[in-house]
């Protein structure tokens, strides 16, 4: 509806992430198995994450068991049931770094920097989330059971 | 038995159509944004009366016929009537610009005949005085079919904007095509993904309030990806438009248009 235009006002109000360096990770087969942050997420922010149609922008794509399913998109999978498709870890590297598993995906990397082209100045050099609120959205994410 | 003649026949035609190999840029199934909107705004902007972008294209008469510059011509002094002079302008722009060696767009080459004919002051992008004269200008090809010139001077820039339609940008790295050519007619959030053709600027936009050009509409998108836009002007967003037009040749000018 109005997303872009408030994705501008958000450009302006608040820098989504703070430009901390990125965490090593290791990936194992298609997955992250260990947490970002070495701790356990909190579901309830990530359900609130993915729900912030101007800061994670999962649901632009995405359908997800969350309100309002007519602002949901039709870009990309439902998210419904991912926790019982999905082990944590293979949920933990879709969403740090989508492009590794699929080269031409449109989903962005939410933990990554670099390869990007001409970003806008005050996204530059930041992740679109930072570790702690990628776990908090994989622990979500792993509640959705089919 | 014969019902069914007609039908077959029909359905191999449309088959040997999709087979046959398109000029490049074209795509089956060309559809303006229009087509995409909710009946009230196809209505809304199908309705002379209640279309807000006529309010800038009366704007534009007005000022097609106001005395402007050291000159103190109108572009009506030069042009005439802008129903015969300016009808069909819209459908082959952008043009190659002898002067700079470069495209230039409707609203430039507006700005170019206030600078060096009416030697008036420069009327910046996006001021209402702008967006009334082209919307005006463009009206005049309202209903005829997008034209590209087969200028082959205009080529390179062409394929340029390409390029830059086919570029991931961006914190979120996608490009015009990762969105406007592989997904349209899906669901972007609450809005429907448009062909992203050009055919209707400048047109009243629901979200803006306002009359606004391609370009802002382009900015938008660039800056919903979260992108370093183009400024207003640049080359590359001129570019882009050589590009955009081309890709929707054969679709029908709406100006003024809306959308949501
Ligand atoms: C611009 C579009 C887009 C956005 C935004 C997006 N995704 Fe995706 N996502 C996709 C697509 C498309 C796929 C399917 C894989 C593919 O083809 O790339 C996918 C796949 C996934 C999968 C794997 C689903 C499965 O069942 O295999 C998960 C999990 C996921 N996304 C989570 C998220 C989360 C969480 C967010 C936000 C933090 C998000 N996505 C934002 C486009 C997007
Ligand atoms: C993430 C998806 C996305 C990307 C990337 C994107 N656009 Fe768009 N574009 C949209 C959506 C959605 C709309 C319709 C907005 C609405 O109706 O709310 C739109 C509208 C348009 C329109 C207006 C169409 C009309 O009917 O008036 C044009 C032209 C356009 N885009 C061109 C581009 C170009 C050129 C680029 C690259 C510089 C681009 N878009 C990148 C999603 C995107």
């Amino acid at each position: 509806m109005r997303w872009w235009n408030s994705l501008c006002v958000l450009a302006m109000l608040a820098p989504p992430a703070a430009a901390e360096p990125l965490r090593p990770y290791v990936v194992e087969g298609d997955a992250i198995t260990r947490s970002l942050t070495g701790r356990p997420g909190d579901a309830e922010n990530g359900r609130r994450l993915v729900m912030d149609r101007h800061r994670s922008l999962c649901i632009l794509c995405h359908a997800a068991p969350l309100p309002d399913p007519h602002l949901q998109g039709t870009l990309a999978p439902t998210l419904a049931g991912a926790g019982s498709r999905l082990s944590e870890g293979q949920i933990r590297l879709r969403v740090v770094d989508m492009k590794r598993l699929v080269p031409d995906s449109i989903m962005p990397a939410y933990y990554r920097t670099g390869g990007l082209a001409q970003v806008a100045a005050s996204f530059r050099d930041r992740p679109i989330l930072t570790a702690e609120e990628i776990e908090d959205v994989v622990a979500f994410l792993v509640t959705l059971k089919e | 038995m014969t019902g069914r003649a007609p039908r077959l026949l029909a359905g191999l035609l449309a088959a040997c159509l999709a087979g046959s190999s398109a000029p490049a840029g074209d795509m089956l199934d060309k559809r303006s944004g229009a087509d995409f909107m909710s009946p009230e705004n196809r209505a809304m902007q199908a309705d002379d009366m209640s279309n807000p972008g006529m309010f800038a294209v009366l704007d534009g008469e007005e000022l097609w016929n106001r005395p402007e510059g050291a000159n103190g011509r109108s572009c009506a002094g030069c042009h005439g009537e802008a129903a015969t002079s300016m009808r069909g302008v819209a459908t082959r722009y952008p043009a190659f610009d002898e002067r700079s060696g470069r495209p230039i767009d409707l609203a430039g080459r507006i700005g170019e005949c206030r600078r060096t004919r009416q030697e008036a002051s420069p009327l910046p992008h996006e001021s209402p005085e702008l967006i009334a004269l082209t919307a005006y200008v463009a009206h005049q090809s309202r209903g005829m079919p997008i034209s590209p010139p087969q200028d082959e001077r205009l080529a390179q820039f062409r394929e340029n904007g390409r390029r830059l339609y086919e570029r991931r940008i961006g914190q979120l790295d996608l490009s015009c095509a990762s969105c406007h050519d592989a997904r349209w007619g899906e669901r972007l959030g609450g809005s429907v993904m448009p062909q992203g053709h050009p055919t209707a600027y400048p047109l009243y936009r629901l979200e803006w309030q306002a009359v606004g050009s391609l370009q802002r509409r382009l900015r938008n998108c660039m800056i919903g990806v979260r992108a370093e836009a183009f400024a207003f002007g640049a080359p590359e967003l001129i570019e882009l438009e050589l590009y955009l037009m081309e890709r929707a040749a054969g679709l029908t000018v709406e100006t003024p248009g809306v959308r949501p």
